[in-house]
């Protein structure tokens, strides 16, 4: 096992007519042994070049990766001591799993009673005992997937790297595949670096997750951290299912509070206590974007004192009631914004095209710099 | 019932059209194979005639007093089985060589980039636009500088000169229909550039490997202007060239001349049969999604 140190690395593609392409630009991370990192972001952010480079299946353009205290930009991927699990599987369709699974340990030269002893390990870690004499063309998504997995898990590598392994699967097995790689990193206590544009799978697997976009590192930090405190509009937006809710609006001063107040037909109009928000005093007078998640929207209950309600509450236009069982999702008209909300009532199809009081959970909201996208602390 | 007969009728319809269309194209693949096999039963029964009946008119396949003499002739009395050691081994030499070079050369094409890439598979094309007889004296011309001329050597190398245009393009489009991310699992695994390419890549290229060497096997074996032109001895004629011997301008031994040529299709046959069973596509269905 190992840690892994991506140091100021950067990919340059040459261009089609003679300019550049960063596809990623100066990312640094530090993966502990035995971590579990998610690298996630949009499609093109450069994660997947991100994690190709540290297999070294992708040159570095500049900067440098460790495994363990090893700089390997120059070692071949053989040579790393890695393993990686691909978006397509990758098993080699002229072998049968047990040979797929063996492959590796093969031009190892381990002796054969023990790479008997590692794929039967890890064929019934996985469940696909009953398989290691079949071809790859006669197993399903999942079984590929798994063994695909295996023939990483055989090799008993420093670092797994994992390549959008879920993707290509249909979404019940995907859930279930999910919880069986957490497993897998819990029973193995090994290093794994996993790429994904899936947040909820970033969300449930890491233990630190990197979201990039556009090649750059946006934030690094828990996932409880990142959803709770996004650095900036693309983190608060990025994760989260259905994403947080952007209202632009105003700032002004209040006595002891500051005031946003939404754009010119929006109903929103919430104070906030200015001692909790330094960073918003600069911006009295300016546009900025307040973000508040889904389930910190909640229908105002009446019993509530008139005076909270007031400095929290608005009302809004309920265009579309989604009832999920244990609780609703509410698409609201302010007037200038579309919001969504998340409630614990149980509301129905009948509430659409009425008029409601709702309220915010202000302690949870976010500001943010709508020219640097940064959020105000 | 009544609304049933109306439904049986387009049935039945739909399925003597069917049947019409299968009886169709039967009809087509016989008249096609009858084309292909006449000629070959003319030659059988040139071959089985007795050489007092060479000039007969008769149609019947095995003729009237039908004999093996002008195969026994052929292969006792002819230098025949010298030809046909001759053959072999210039077209078995011309198809591993091909081979060899056109599966590493279309590797490099599919695989790597570099400068001239483009260049060199236009190349290979535009090569194959001259007629071959447009090349005879530029060819005869080297060969002599570099004496090879009336030698093995130098058919070797022209027929895996001609053949290598097209082979190599065929592996190269085979090669990039193989995802990379089985040689980078390989790669991961453990293998160098060239373990991934002869353990992965070439196993899963059989049946475009398969054509390529087929395809040289018989233009080496069935080529005879070039031969003719190099090779000047007897003893070392290929089989058409050999063949070539039996006609003169006075007279030609039609039934030697029928039964070398039946003798010399059938290891081609053979090879055909035996190589068929690797002419299977979608060998690598399964490897990954999609």
């Amino acid at each position: 096992m190992a840690k892994v140190s991506v140091k100021n690395v950067f990919k340059i593609y040459p261009g089609e007519k003679g300019g550049n392409v960063t596809a990623v630009k100066d990312v640094s991370l530090e993966i502990a042994d035995r971590e579990f990192v998610v690298l996630v972001g949009p499609s093109g952010c450069g994660k997947s070049t991100t994690l190709r480079m540290i297999a070294g299946l992708e040159e570095i353009s500049q900067g440098d990766v460790y495994i363990g205290d090893k700089r390997v930009n120059d070692v071949a991927p053989k040579d790393r001591d890695i393993a990686m699990v691909f978006q397509n599987y990758a098993l080699y369709p002229h072998m049968s799993v047990y040979d797929n699974l063996a492959f590796g340990l093969k031009l190892r030269k381990y002796p054969k009673a023990e790479i008997k002893k590692r794929v039967i390990d890890a064929a019934s870690i996985l469940g696909i005992e009953a398989l290691l004499e079949r071809k790859p063309k006669a197993l399903s998504g999942g079984q590929r997937q798994r063994v695909a997995v295996g023939r990483a898990i055989v090799r008993q590598p420093k670092v797994f790297l994992f390549d959008e392994p879920l993707s290509n699967l249909d979404a019940k097995m995907r859930v279930q595949m999910r919880t069986e790689i957490t497993k897998l990193h819990q029973r193995l206590q090994a290093t794994m670096i996993y790429v994904t544009h899936d947040q909820v799978e970033a969300m449930t697997m890491g233990d630190r997750i990197v979201v990039m976009n556009n090649g750059v590192v946006q934030q690094n930090d828990t996932p409880l951290a990142l959803y709770n405190a996004p650095v900036n509009l693309f983190v608060a937006g990025f994760l989260g299912s259905p994403p947080m809710n952007f209202i632009t609006g105003t700032l002004k001063p209040e006595g002891d509070k500051i005031r946003f107040r939404e754009i010119e037909g929006g109903t929103i109009d919430v104070a906030f206590p200015a001692a909790d928000r330094p960073a918003a005093r600069e911006f009295i007078g300016q546009n900025v974007i307040l973000g508040i998640r889904p389930e910190d929207i909640e229908v105002a209950t009446f019993s509530r004192k008139e005076g909270r309600a007031a400095a929290t509450g608005f009302p809004a236009i309920v265009d579309i009631v989604e009832p999920m069982g244990a609780e609703t999702s509410l698409y609201l008209q302010t007037g200038a914004h579309t919001l969504v909300c998340r409630s614990q009532g149980a509301l129905d199809h009948r509430e659409a095209g009425h008029r409601l009081q709702f309220e915010m959970t202000l302690a949870k909201a976010h500001l943010f710099d709508p020219v640097s996208t940064k959020r105000l602390s | 019932m009544s609304r049933r007969a109306p439904i049986l009728a387009a049935e039945a319809r739909l399925s003597l059209s069917r049947s019409a269309r299968t009886a169709l194209s039967y009809l087509a693949l016989f008249v096609f194979t009858l084309f292909a096999l006449y000629p070959i039963s003319r030659i059988v029964t040139l071959a089985l005639r007795p050489g007092d009946q060479l000039l007969s008119s008769s149609l019947a396949l095995i003729p009237h007093g039908a004999t093996l003499a002008n195969f026994r002739t052929l292969i006792f009395e002819t230098p025949f089985l010298r030809w046909l050691g001759n053959s072999t081994l210039i077209a078995l030499a011309v198809t591993i060589t091909g081979v060899a070079l056109a599966s590493t050369a279309g590797y490099a094409l599919s695989r790597y980039r570099f400068l001239g890439r483009s260049t060199t598979l236009n190349g290979l094309l535009v090569t194959q636009m001259f007629p071959a007889t447009m090349l005879l004296l530029p060819l005869y011309l080297i060969l002599i500088k570099l004496s090879l001329i009336n030698s093995y050597l130098g058919v070797v190398i022209i027929y895996t000169a001609t053949a290598l245009p097209f082979c190599i393009w065929q592996l190269k489009g085979y090669y990039d229909t193989i995802p990379l991310s089985l040689e980078e699992a390989a790669g991961i695994d453990g293998c160098t550039r060239w373990q991934s390419f002869y353990l992965i890549v070439l196993p899963l290229s059989a049946p475009a490997i398969v054509i390529t060497a087929l395809f040289s096997f018989m233009t080496a074996w069935n080529e005879y202007v070039v031969a003719a032109l190099v090779l000047q001895d007897v003893e070392i004629f290929t089989l058409p060239v050999g063949l070539k011997m039996f006609q003169s301008n006075m007279s030609t031994q039609w039934g030697l001349y029928a039964a070398g040529a039946l003798l010399v299709s059938i290891p081609v046959v053979i090879l055909f049969l035996f190589l068929s069973r690797f002419l299977i596509s979608g060998l690598s269905s399964g490897a990954v999604k999609g």
